[in-house]
Order: structure tokens, then C-alpha cells, then sequence
């Protein structure tokens, strides 16, 4: 338990030193509104990317058909504007239908 | 007036962003109880994914760091995989740095709240009082939803029973295609960046440890200088 602990504590530190990345340097370099274009852009696609990756795999392999399935659902609603809460509940429904229709 | 009408009024902002908030809140909750349940009935104390998330606060990492423990890689491989996704935070802090604020305290308790969901939310509002706006509710918001979850689904834990059955894991993905939408439809350049960074992302994804194929994405930046010649 204590080396759980310890690994918590490290995974708390390492995260919070990259999250002080931005408001140390902030007023110390000078970011270009160029830059600073690309950093939003860089954020949209690590999102894009982290959302892809999570909807189609599970620790590297295929995560199956259910739950990118219900991304999609999901994906489709805000497409349409629906409302996030609409979105969510949705996308984690058509998932679970899927799975008790014994699709995985 | 009446040529305005499809325009936002100015009062009826910060209800609408209240509203928004709350239902990224709400999405976010069942992700927490989902965590919370997860480490729980797979047979971590109550106290981990609790503690864990008051002071990592990463869903995703917390998620990864968890099921490596449960699927008995050590604290270290936990500890590097958490870390490893959690790179991109430090981009995100770059983005937001002059959203948090300018004091000393809103910056250092500011950056502690830099999230997925909260960048996403800051940087798909129109001009900088509205991002910070936008930023600190969801932000707080989200912090206090978050543990609370986590706290609710790790007491409930294996009462829950297989949280699969409940399509639970299409909701974090799904909160991340409502949230990076806006962003994607008004701007080409956005999407030809994050379009091709996905794609790399999913091709490295069986060959790479967990977190790599996210921070290969940032290939896909590239495209934004391919057409312009000598950028």
C-alpha cells in the first residue's frame, strides 16, 4: 500500500510540474500570437487524438464494436447540437444495448 | 433588435454557460462513479482512486495508472503510464497561460484545474473574458463533480456489478467529441491538423505504450505549413 501511495503521490507531483508549464513561462517568454495559435490548434488536436484513440482501442488492441459504436451515436447528436448530458447518456446507451444484444 | 435576434444577448451568457458547465459536469460524474466502482470491485481500497483523484486529477491517467495496478504491473509502470498521457497538459497549460489569470494564486491553483474538458471549454469561447470565465466555472465545476463521483462510485464499488454493461466507457470519448466540435467546424485549419494527427494516432497505437500515439499526433501539425510554401 505504501509503494501505492508513493506512486500516487509521484504520478500527483510529475502532473502538477506539467501543468505549471504554462503559467511559469507565461510573462517570462514571449509568446507570438503565432505560437500561441499553434498551441490552441496543438491542444484541439490532442484532443482529437485522445478521443479517436479512446473510442477504438483498449490498451492497444480494437476495444470492440460496442463502445465505438456509441461514440458515434454520441457524435452524431452533437453534430446536431444536442445538449451534452443528451450526448453522453446516448453514447453510453446505445453501448450498453449493443453489449446486451451481445455485441461486444 | 429584430435584426439581432439570432444574436446571443449579453445577459443571457452566463446562464447559458451555466447550463453548459452543468452538463459537462453531469457527463463527468458518471465517468466518476465509473472510475470510482472500477478501481473498487477490482480490488483496490476505497481510499486510491479517491486520493487520486484530488491530487492527480487526470481522468484518463487515473483510469490507465489503475488498470495497470489491477492488471499487476507495479506502481512504477502505473506511475510511468499516467505520466506519459499526462504530457499533454503541459501544451494545454502553454494554451491557456493567460486565461488562468494573472495573480500568483490563480495561476498555481488555476493549473491544477487544467483538464481536457476545461481547455476545450475555454478555448471554443469567442474572446478572453469569456475564456477565463469559462475556464475557472467548468474548471471548479468540474473538481467538485469529479471527487464527489469518484467518492460515490469507489462506496458503491462492486455493488454496481460489471460497468461495462452500462456502455460507461463511450461516454469520456463522447464528452470529448461534443466539446472539440465547435473548434473543428470553424476552423479549416484545425481540422486539417487534428484529421491526420488522429489517423497517426491509431496506426501507432498497437506498437506504442499507452499515451505515445496521443503525443504523435502533434505530427499532424504539419499540415499547417505544407500548403503556405516557405513558412
Amino acid at each position: 500500500m505504501t509503494a501505492t501511495f508513493v506512486m500516487i503521490l509521484a504520478l500527483a507531483a510529475g502532473t502538477y510540474a506539467f501543468r505549471l508549464v504554462g503559467p511559469v513561462l507565461h510573462g517570462r517568454v514571449d509568446i507570438s500570437p503565432r505560437l500561441q495559435d499553434l498551441l490552441s490548434t496543438g491542444a484541439v488536436v490532442l484532443l482529437v487524438a485522445l478521443l479517436a484513440t479512446g473510442a477504438l482501442t483498449e490498451g492497444g488492441h480494437f476495444a470492440g464494436w460496442a463502445r465505438p459504436a456509441g461514440v458515434l451515436v454520441g457524435g452524431l447528436l452533437a453534430w446536431r447540437r444536442a445538449p451534452f448530458a443528451v450526448v453522453v447518456l446516448a453514447a453510453a446507451g446505445a453501448t450498453a444495448l449493443l453489449r446486451a444484444a451481445g455485441v461486444a | 433588435m429584430r435584426s439581432s435576434h439570432r444574436t446571443k444577448q449579453p445577459t443571457e451568457q452566463p446562464t447559458e454557460l451555466l447550463r453548459d458547465v452543468a452538463l459537462v459536469c453531469l457527463a463527468g460524474g458518471i465517468v466518476g462513479v465509473s472510475f470510482g466502482a472500477i478501481a473498487v470491485a477490482g480490488g483496490l481500497p476505497v481510499w486510491v482512486p479517491v486520493v487520486m483523484s484530488l491530487i492527480v486529477y487526470a481522468g484518463s491517467a487515473q483510469f490507465s495508472a489503475v488498470g495497470v495496478l489491477l492488471a499487476g504491473g507495479g506502481p512504477l509502470a502505473a506511475a510511468a503510464t499516467g505520466l506519459l498521457l499526462n504530457t499533454r497538459t503541459a501544451a494545454y497549460s502553454l494554451a491557456v497561460a493567460d486565461v488562468l489569470g494573472r495573480g500568483r494564486l490563480a495561476r498555481f491553483l488555476g493549473a491544477h484545474l487544467v483538464t481536457d474538458e476545461t481547455v476545450a471549454f475555454a478555448l471554443a469561447q469567442p474572446d478572453p473574458l469569456r475564456r477565463r470565465t469559462a475556464f475557472w466555472v467548468s474548471g471548479i465545476g468540474l473538481f467538485t463533480t469529479w471527487n464527489m463521483s469518484v467518492l460515490a462510485g469507489a462506496l458503491a464499488g462492486g455493488a454496481l456489478g460489471d460497468t461495462a454493461r452500462y456502455g460507461l466507457d463511450a461516454a469520456f470519448p463522447a464528452v470529448l467529441v461534443a466539446l472539440v466540435l465547435p473548434a473543428l467546424r470553424a476552423d479549416k485549419r484545425v481540422r486539417r491538423a487534428a484529421l491526420p494527427g488522429a489517423a497517426v494516432a491509431l496506426a501507432v497505437a498497437p506498437v506504442v505504450p499507452a499515451g505515445v500515439p496521443v503525443l504523435a499526433a502533434l505530427s499532424g501539425l504539419a499540415a499547417l505549413y505544407r500548403r503556405k510554401g516557405a513558412a
